[in-house]
């Protein structure tokens, strides 16, 4: 037996050996390039980086959006308005909408949900429409297939609406529930499909990892360290951000540590953070999502660094640690109050009115001179809440949020 | 040299194996503060670990100690809010709380005879979709910065270290009580238990309360857990998630036999360093995150492939029998 023991010996030496070896030499030590670097890559991956879409997500951020400006919810850059004269009802008073909605699964999606349902509330108050039915496939791609088709047979809907969980599994789902002839929603991922009467998004990802990434470049001198904390890899959304950060921080003068896979849970950013700054000064934080950002700047102040440059998000534990502590500091935003355009949209439409085909929703960042309003306008709300979720004036408010 | 025998020789050698590369990696990391930092971090999987130990000796298993401390963190955010004066009193029906989910899962599995791994499973889900039912996918509220202190803070000053965290002083007294607790009359009845509980049984000794009290270890520890971790880290959605595999994984690679009855409660505390200390090592390397768990399932087959070669796992009697020999099954067996 001696033999196998040392070929087991073996094995499990040589695998740590291999991993040394393959990723060796980690650092670049005069950072003037981090090309190359394992996790410092700075040529954003093909599959998640489209020119042209960059482009244009960057130039929407400067065009003044049509609507009023104190509804953003109703506000849409470069509308082409569609005429919905043929899915108009009698009595939309008495219409049934249905929500095939993909999760709950993070705050984000819970704080929009919420807001959606007082928005349902406000409408129906109003006879917009009659009554609302929402199912949650909580991530599963076939549960969501499932619940639009029992949507589609049911015949109740008069109007479906939909937040995909993934964009190429549930295009067929979505095109079955238009040719059912009921005029259909899509908000939040898209699909690969036009046959939907509008498709509701706020500007995108990649206007949102660009937000974050100028804030950096702008307000670190060159040659400054920064750590990207992203959550998981392979969800467009995110996906979008990295590669728009990766194309900015590509472009400039900043020392990109490499990015770390967090799963946005706090106990892993903090150690992660703090493992880093044994090694050496961490000057700017960049983040995918911002939950968990207070964990990350914790590390900080446990090993009595000075606070980086960081870009969160509109999350309220984050932007009052930033008011608390004077950060230098942006909430990049993925607005939440585009959970109130559906529905609105829904009313719109079976009562013939025109709708943008496709209604790209204003995102602007939180910045240091809006921070104090916005958390004035939330303060009575708790952690894990989204500022710009849009519901001040819906009924409900703020117990809705409060007591979630 | 007696730590090298009795089941801790191979994790000994591995995780020193994996300091000695984290060294040549980050010679600093054996200053004073990172390694407390360390220590800071792999306490809560230390604790974890104790408790998952007293149930895989005797035999069980323990899956619901994710969830259970996902569930502790998110209520005592709720329930604290922020306000320091509910800290103690928060953490006390925390630790009522674990008692009482450790209960259930004792008697359940002794009493009811539901094999300890649905018990636990089933527990594990019920806690997680309560706490969703409760928050609304979303924890509430805030901890306090008493409560924080336990798995934060810690008697600054100290020469060489310079911070002393109460993490690793909670993490070292409860190993040492553990340590104990096994040389007690009750630990001997547990560990008896896990090797055969037939036997054991017929020794006098009263296997389902036994058992019992094991499952209340595990959930007590995993509470204890749940104030270091929230204490690390704050709340957040995602906390606790996994942490059950991760304990169970840290208990195998520690060379205490699943099916129990083998192994001591210094090699699941060794285990459970080896784990935190192979993510750090694996973090020190740059390896991206994605091949992590690959590189982790390699090493952990490989280690425990080792120490069974070496006989540190030597299994006990009754798990080396053949299978063809059905009468030796006729003893009518609390087993399941």
């Amino acid at each position: 037996m001696r033999a196998s023991r040392v070929l087991l010996a073996g094995a499990a030496g040589l695998t740590l050996i291999l991993s040394a070896c393959t990723t060796d030499a980690p650092e670049d030590p005069d950072g003037a390039s981090a090309d190359g670097e394992n996790g410092g890559e700075l040529t954003p991956d093909a599959e998640w980086f489209d020119q042209a879409e960059f482009d244009a997500q960057l130039a929407q951020r400067d065009i003044e959006p049509e609507g009023p400006a104190d509804e953003p919810w109703m506000q849409a850059i470069e509308p082409e308005w569609v005429d919905t004269a043929d899915f108009a009802i009698d009595d939309p008073e008495d219409a049934h909408v249905c929500f095939s909605n993909a999760s709950v699964s993070n705050p984000w999606r819970v704080t929009g949900f919420i807001t959606m349902e007082q928005q349902v509330e406000a409408l129906v108050d109003e006879g917009r429409i009659g009554s609302f039915d929402s199912s949650d496939a909580a991530d599963d791609d076939n549960q969501q297939i499932s619940d639009i088709q029992a949507f589609v047979d049911s015949g109740n809907c008069d109007a479906i609406i939909i937040s995909p969980s993934t964009t190429a599994t549930l295009t067929p789902a979505v095109e079955t529930a238009c040719e059912s002839g009921v005029p259909v929603v899509v908000f939040d991922r898209g699909v690969n499909s036009d046959c939907m009467v509008t498709f509701i998004h706020p500007i995108g990802g990649y206007a949102y990892g660009a937000d974050a990434a100028d804030f950096l470049v702008e307000n670190l001198d060159p040659g400054s360290t920064v750590l990207a904390l992203r959550i998981l890899p392979g969800v467009d959304v995110l996906e979008h951000r990295w590669a728009a950060a990766q194309e900015i921080f590509g472009d400039s003068e900043l020392d990109v540590l490499g990015f770390e896979f967090t799963e946005g849970d706090g106990a892993q950013i903090k150690d992660l953070v703090s493992q880093h700054l044994q090694r050496g000064e961490v000057n700017g934080i960049w983040m995918d999502a911002g939950d968990g950002a207070v964990a990350g700047l914790e590390a900080f102040e446990d090993a009595g660094q000075p606070y980086p440059v960081i870009a969160g998000e509109d999350e309220l534990s984050f932007m009052r640690k930033w008011d608390e502590e004077g950060l230098t500091a942006i909430g990049p935003v993925y607005s939440n109050f585009q959970w109130r355009t559906p529905v609105i949209a829904a009313g719109m439409i079976l009562a013939g009115e025109e709708v943008p085909a496709e209604w790209i929703l204003p995102q602007e960042p939180v910045r240091e001179d809006d921070l104090d309003e916005y958390l004035d306008r939330n303060s009575d709300m708790p952690s894990l809440h989204y500022a710009k979720f849009g519901g001040e004036d819906l009924p409900g408010f703020p117990e809705a949020w409060v007591d979630r | 040299m007696s730590a090298l025998r009795g089941g801790t020789g191979t994790v000994t050698v591995l995780l020193v194996l994996i300091f000695v590369v984290i060294a040549t990696q980050n010679p600093s990391f054996f200053e004073g503060p990172p390694l407390m930092a360390f220590a800071k971090k792999a306490a809560p999987l230390v604790v974890l670990a104790i408790g998952q130990y007293l149930v895989i000796v005797s035999g069980e298993f323990d899956l619901s100690v994710g969830s259970l401390v996902g569930a502790q963190v998110v209520i005592a955010a709720r329930l604290i809010d922020g306000d320091q004066a509910m800290t103690y009193p928060v953490i006390g029906l925390m630790l009522l709380f674990g008692l009482l989910v450790g209960l259930v899962n004792g008697l359940v599995t002794t009493l009811l005879k539901v094999p300890s791994i649905i018990t636990t499973l089933g527990t594990m889900l019920i806690l997680f979709g309560a706490v969703r039912y409760w928050t609304g996918g979303a924890p509430t509220g805030a901890l306090s910065e008493d409560f924080r202190v336990f798995g934060r803070h810690g008697p600054d000053g100290v020469p060489v270290i310079g911070q002393l965290p109460w993490a690793l002083v909670i993490a070292v007294v409860l190993t040492v009580g553990a340590i104990l607790l096994m040389r007690s009359p009750y630990g001997r009845s547990l560990m008896a238990t896990g090797d055969n509980d037939t036997a054991a049984a017929f020794s006098g000794v009263r296997v389902w309360r036994v058992r019992t009290l094991a499952f209340v270890g595990s959930s007590l520890m995993a509470t204890v857990a749940a104030i270091l971790i929230g204490g690390f880290a704050g709340v957040t959605a995602q906390v606790g998630e996994g942490l059950e595999f991760t304990a169970i994984t840290a208990v195998v690679l520690g060379g205490v036999v699943l099916g129990g009855g083998r192994g001591t409660v210094v090699a699941a505390v060794l285990g459970a360093l080896t784990v935190e200390a192979l993510f750090t090592l694996f973090n020190q390397l740059y390896l991206p995150s994605t091949i992590q768990p690959t590189a982790q399932g390699l090493i952990i087959i490989a280690a425990v492939a080792y120490a069974s070669r070496r006989g540190d796992l030597r299994l006990p009697e009754r798990l080396r029998r053949r299978p063809d020999h059905p009468n030796e099954r006729q003893l009518d067996s609390s087993r399941r």
